[in-house]
């Protein structure tokens, strides 16, 4: 089955500093750090303690409120130090890696083995959380089952991984991972690529695929939800990222959990911006200084620029990122800014401002958010970019008041921080709208879920 | 040490205290703060709310100096009547600058001044920072009243309007009605006599009243409202050489300023379209009455009835309100659909009520804050439609 979607409202961003399509080994990183703020709302219950021995896939630790949850190591070595914060909430632990990794064997398991033996086996080997669950965007309830299950093979962010290429050859993995996903679910694994392309997925079997064209976030896979097959009140669906669906298949079919992740660096400031082999929680500087960057003053971001986390430059490779970026920060003043002409900067509107008039510019933008917070004011340009059949400020709005009645009522149960990351990027009010989002998704997890 | 490195300076001194806004509604002025995001997105679009407002001030400029000119020209066209056999060759002219600008810019001075004093006194009470929202609301005022409002009035309005008008609902953003609006609702029914009557339009009109040498100067709107025929033409009015509140003569700018606005996506052009709509349908509507010989001509309803449905357009401040203040985001309607809704029934009210309330015959104002308060209705049901569409789509589902 095959069906064409074509999204009409959102906004390309083109930025400097696409990463080329060379791959090159990341040197081996001596230290690795798994952060359980990448998991919202898991509270972490440690198993290994400080100076514990661990392989790779070994678990680590597991969700307090749901033990079976595990969150395994993505190297193996010595766990050196679980780095605390305020109320002594886990902030990041620390792992020493040794020299040759030492994988835990899970034994292999065919693809098409029942539902309930793959599931047992990822909750085991720690790729549950490579599943999100909606409404809430969080780590899938290993209770319910999903209605359907929903995968983007591309994305359309700045600067992002061009999954066609870091997915190359590792179609049987895919495969595997697909078909065992199909079992976990009585509905169909809707997988969505471009229109034109070469992507891996296109003779996949055990999927329902679909062919997405428009600008981004045409490639966001709550776009595609929206479009294929909307999250009603009282159902869950399921989303895995691509380079996930690799470890799950390789762990099928090697046995291992191998935590390899092929990494997109990319940026106005990095030197030679390609692709690494590298590892979940790896130090980014393995890869960033061998690239080099042209100036001190950077952003390094874990993830793409809409959506990513901001890490040091000595920081670790997120759990779920497969692309580093690297833009300039903005912390300057700029003299009459608010009112001489752009030429440099992207804009929806045209308000004296350029953008418009060169549809192909490619962009060097910093981290300046150009302009001061403020109420609400503009309206009617957030659904220029918002192409879920929704009203995006009225549900930023129910979310900022907290009424629960009116956030389910206009569809909260389908999107995730994420499909707001474009109207925060062109919000007049610099309003924080992913933050909103994601405080009334907990809310109504709290009191709902 | 420049000037940049000098004001961060001055801005760590003054971070935390009770000035702070005060200091950096200055700063911002002149600079983009360097602030950098923290959260969600990492790269922000070039737009702020201070480019936006400054959108509509430029939008708003042509109708300014026009206005100037137009304030000295009624006044010399009242006392010599041949000027006006050639208006373009009299209307830009020095004498009537001077004298526009020595009337005009006080009001815009005032209206200022004491506008961003009161939302500078309440950032700093309240300790958030400066809104822009009264850049625009500012210009607008002095470009809405009369030439000779007494300043001290337009004080007293500015206030009220700025204080309940918005300040009480959380300020710019947060508030109901059109601030603007407000303020001249304010003086509409606090000073009657200084906002309305065929005395105030012209400057010096109202001092030299009952003089020998009394001037008048009765707008289009009035006359007709008494069922005379009034002394401009059409085009008069369109390229604007007509008696007026200061700033909303020329339908010709405003129609520049429309194009600017919605071509920079600053103003809504379904509101703008809308309500050009509702307004044609409304004038239809009555010129089909007057067709039918319903109205008689001796109705006092009769002169604005029979006017030609287009003249409703070019005549009084219906295309300035239309184009600067229904467009206002936050007192319109906020859905897309809303806005149709919303702006077809300011024009088509704004016709009804000149007709029908020749007390006040210029209804654009009463109908754009009528529709304020009802643009939250009419968003609650464009929403409704959303809502019952996902509860089918669920109906669908578990039936």
């Amino acid at each position: 089955m095959s069906k064409d979607i074509k999204i009409k409202k959102g906004l390309t961003i083109k930025l400097q500093g696409d990463a080329d399509k060379t791959l090159s080994n990341a040197p081996r990183s001596r230290t690795f750090a798994i952060r359980p703020s990448d998991f919202h709302l898991i509270t972490p219950k440690m198993v290994v303690k400080e100076g514990g021995k661990v392989q790779a896939g070994e678990t680590i630790f597991y969700s307090k409120n749901n033990e079976i949850v595990k969150f395994v190591s993505p190297v193996s070595g010595t766990l050196t130090k679980i780095s605390r914060g305020a109320k002594r909430v886990i902030t990041e632990i620390s792992i020493e890696a040794d020299a040759q990794d030492s994988f835990k064997e899970f034994g292999v398991l065919n693809p098409t083995a029942s539902g309930a033996e793959i599931k047992a086996r990822l909750l085991e080997a720690g790729c549950w959380p490579f599943i999100m669950q909606r409404p809430y965007a969080i780590i899938a309830d290993t209770e319910q089952e999903p209605r359907d299950i929903f995968i983007s093979g591309f994305s359309t962010a700045p600067l992002a991984n061009d999954l066609d290429f870091s997915l190359h050859g590792k179609e049987n993995e895919l495969q595997a991972a697909l078909t065992a996903l199909s079992k976990l679910t009585k509905g169909q694994v809707h997988v969505s690529i471009p229109k034109s392309g070469d992507s891996p997925f296109k003779a996949m079997k055990d999927i329902a695929l679909h062919r997405v064209s428009g600008p981004h976030p045409a490639g966001n896979v709550g776009t595609q939800i929206n479009k294929i097959g909307p999250v009603n009140k009282g159902e869950v669906i399921w989303t895995v990222a691509p380079q996930d669906l690799v470890i799950i298949g390789e762990l099928l079919l090697t046995g291992k959990f191998n935590a390899e992740r092929i990494v997109a660096l990319a940026g106005s400031e990095v030197n030679t911006p390609k692709y690494y082999r590298t590892r979940i929680g790896a130090e980014v500087s393995t890869f960033i200084y061998d690239s080099g960057l042209k100036d001190e003053n950077v952003r390094v971001i874990s993830g793409d620029v809409l959506t990513g986390q901001k890490i040091s430059p000595k920081g670790y490779l997120g759990y779920y990122s497969n692309t580093v970026s690297v833009i300039p920060e903005g912390d300057d003043y700029e003299l009459f800014g608010w009112n001489k002409p752009v030429f440099d900067k992207i804009s929806t509107s045209r308000a004296l401002t350029f953008s418009w008039l060169m549809p192909n510019k490619v962009y060097d933008l910093d981290t300046n958010t150009n302009g001061e917070h403020r109420n609400f004011v503009v309206t009617g340009n957030y659904e220029e970019v918002f192409p879920l059949d929704m009203y995006p400020l009225q549900m930023l709005k129910s979310c900022m008041i907290q009424d629960l009645d009116e956030m389910e009522a206009l569809g909260m149960y389908e999107v995730a921080p994420e499909d707001f990351a474009l109207t925060e990027f062109i919000c007049v009010s610099k309003q924080p709208h992913q933050q909103i989002i994601r405080n009334g998704l907990d809310l109504m997890y709290k009191e709902i879920g | 040490m420049g000037l940049k490195q000098n004001l961060h300076k001055l801005k760590e001194k003054y971070k935390g205290t009770k000035m702070a806004p005060a200091f950096n509604a200055l700063h911002t002025f002149l600079y983009t703060p360097n602030e950098t995001t923290h959260s969600g997105s990492h790269v922000r679009a070039a737009d702020d709310l201070k480019r936006t407002m400054n959108t509509v001030i430029m939008a708003l400029v042509p109708c300014l100096i026009f206005g100037i000119f137009n304030a000295g020209y009624q006044h010399y066209a009242a006392i010599d009547a041949t000027l006006r056999l050639d208006p373009l060759g009299n209307f830009f002219t020095w004498d009537n600058f001077i004298l526009g600008a020595w009337t005009v810019l006080p009001l815009v001075i005032v209206s200022y001044l004491v506008g961003l004093g009161v939302e500078f006194i309440f950032a700093v009470i309240k300790g958030h920072e400066v809104e822009e929202g009264y850049l625009v609301t500012g210009m607008l005022v002095p470009l809405i009243v009369p030439i000779d409002i007494p300043l001290w009035m337009l004080t007293v309005a500015v206030i009220f309007g700025v204080v309940i008008g918005k300040e009480v609902f959380g300020g710019t953003g947060m508030n109901i009605l059109n601030p603007a609006l407000t303020i001249r609702a304010f003086l509409f029914f606090a000073y009657p006599t200084w906002m309305s009557g065929d005395k105030v339009w012209v400057h010096g009109a109202k001092e030299m009243a009952g003089q020998p040498d009394a001037i008048s100067g009765e707008t289009i709107l009035g006359s007709l409202a008494q069922n005379h025929e009034p002394i401009y033409s059409i085009w008069d009015s369109f390229w604007g050489f007509i008696p007026g509140s200061v700033g909303e003569t020329s339908t010709f700018l405003i129609l520049i300023g429309a194009a600017f606005l919605i071509f920079t996506k600053v103003g809504s052009w379904r509101i703008m379209l809308s309500a050009v709509i509702g307004a044609i349908v409304m004038g239809l509507i009555f010129n089909g009455v007057v067709d039918q010989g319903w109205i008689q001509q001796g109705s006092s309803f009769y002169g604005l009835m029979s006017e030609t449905f287009w003249h409703h357009l070019v005549i009084g401040g219906l295309a300035f309100g239309i184009v600067y203040m229904a467009t206002d985001p936050v007192t319109a309607s906020q859905t897309n659909k809303g806005k149709w809704i919303y702006g077809f029934f300011i024009g088509f009210i704004s016709v009804l009520i000149r007709v029908f309330n020749p007390a006040y015959p210029e209804g654009v104002m009463l109908a754009i804050l009528l529709m304020n308060v009802f643009a939250p209705t009419i968003d609650h049901y464009v929403l409704k439609g959303n809502i019952k569409k996902r509860l089918k789509r669920l109906k669908a589902k578990t039936a």
